[in-house]
């Protein structure tokens, strides 16, 4: 009888909504071309939630159908691309990313998993982005990528999905990983703009819930450079500066010390999770 | 000569009746939040309940519906469920107790609370340069809206 009255409350309170009412990601399994793909797992210890969820499992059925197969997915676009700059020289020295790395299906499996690294040379985490530029300027003789410019989304997208399908994994023992660890989970818990509110305000507290048309995921990073059906191929520094600025605030810098910190904080907050990158989103 | 008194005499009237308009209202770090609301009017300007619904509903202002239902706007597409159902909420507060929530919510419920204070200068780090100091809403956009608010009874 309690269960009864229970479901009549139920359903009294989804008539009483309007629109799409969903409480949770749906339940659904993902394979991109035969490849099972992690988009629900434990999460890790010390983790708020008891269990992580990939941004996919929030989309409708026609955006996770998108990133189902490889030909249909917009974003692979993208990586075509990247692969075509891959094998292109650039810069002084005469050498394109192959000179040294040859086949990225073998050197560049598994970078996208465990970025970002320690970077001892300038005593802060580096990610794929600014490796590039590191290879770029230090060894190939060329300018840095200038920020979601020049193919900067496109390359990384080409190497961060040669990890398609692995677990993201960060080491936080190496360096000093974990308090850039600490000082981005400041960030993720500081409310920022007139609006005042944390990335935890949105993707912690209210997960699962509506916002306009949206539905709010717990932000997971696993799948950038992701294509977003609005506004295509997204990085994931600009997909922090569109959020902050929402909130309406100033826009920190990208791969700025607060937004290394915070991807080094959320890419944890994703552990277990398969690299999805290009996903498709909203 | 002539025409430039015009103008100055002209300039000055609009800025005296524009500090007459402002004399009353109650600023944002001004508002007194009690065991029931905030009792008195922030403006002394009876709100309008139709000019509360637009600016409810304008996603450049309220942008109420972004977090809330609202079935008195069921023609309106994608209502949010971050926040409580509006249905009947004039039935469940008093209009003192509708005006606190909408100027500032944390006074009422607790700092965590996500709904932004529409009539506050609490606000979050590193603010828009161009928003400093300004609110998200008049106060008379909010008299407005706590009337639009009263007319949702059941």
């Amino acid at each position: 009888m309690k269960r009864l009255l229970l479901a009549g409350v139920v359903l009294a309170a989804s008539i009483a909504g309007s629109g799409p009412v969903w409480a949770d990601p749906v339940e659904d399994t993902l394979e991109i071309d035969g490849m099972p793909i992690v988009t629900q797992t434990a999460a890790p210890e010390g983790h708020p939630f008891d269990e992580v969820y990939s941004g996919w499992l929030f989309r409708s059925a026609e955006t996770r159908d998108l990133e189902r197969d490889t030909f249909e997915n917009p974003g692979m676009i993208a990586v075509e691309d990247g692969e075509a700059m891959w094998n292109t020289v650039m810069g002084s020295e005469g050498k394109s990313c192959a000179s040294c790395h040859e086949d990225a299906s073998v050197s560049m499996k598994g970078v996208g998993a465990h970025y970002p690294k320690w970077d001892a040379d300038s005593g802060k985490p580096i990610n794929v982005e600014l490796q590039i530029n590191k290879c770029l300027t230090e060894q190939m003789g060329a300018e840095p990528l200038p920020f979601n410019k020049n193919g900067q989304r496109e390359l990384t997208a080409y190497i961060k999905h040669q990890s398609l399908g692995m677990p993201v994994e960060l080491d936080l023992t190496e360096g000093d990983m974990q308090s850039w660890w600490d000082r981005g989970k400041d960030v993720y818990y500081t409310r920022t703009g007139q609006l005042n509110l944390a990335c935890a305000s949105c993707h912690e507290t209210a997960m699962g819930k509506m916002i306009r048309a949206d539905h709010l995921s717990q932000g997971q990073v696993n799948g950038f450079p992701t294509y977003r059906l609005k506004n295509g191929l997204t990085s994931l520094h600009q997909r922090f500066r569109g959020c902050i600025r929402d909130t309406r605030a100033e826009q920190p810098k990208a791969f700025s010390d607060d937004l290394m910190a915070l991807e080094t904080y959320v890419t944890w907050r994703g552990t277990g999770l398969s690299v999805e990158t290009p996903s498709v989103r909203q | 000569m002539t025409r430039r008194i015009k103008f100055t005499l002209g300039a000055i009237a609009a800025v005296v009746l524009s500090t007459a308009a402002f004399a009353s209202e109650v600023a944002p770090d001004a508002v007194e939040y009690g065991d029931e609301g905030v009792m008195t009017s922030l403006t002394g300007v009876a709100g309008d309940p139709a000019a509360g619904a637009e600016t409810f509903k304008s996603r450049k202002l309220g942008n109420c519906l972004a977090c809330h239902a609202n079935p008195d706007m069921a023609g309106e597409q994608f209502h949010g469920d971050v926040g409580p159902s509006l249905e009947g909420v004039a039935d469940r507060w008093e209009e003192p107790m509708l005006r606190a929530i909408v100027a500032n919510s944390k006074q009422i419920f607790t700092d965590e609370t996500i709904m932004p204070g529409f009539y506050s200068l609490e606000v979050g780090k590193h603010v828009r340069e161009s928003l400093v100091g300004e609110t998200i809403l008049t106060a008379q956009q909010v008299e407005d809206v706590v009337a639009y608010l009263g007319t949702l009874k059941e």
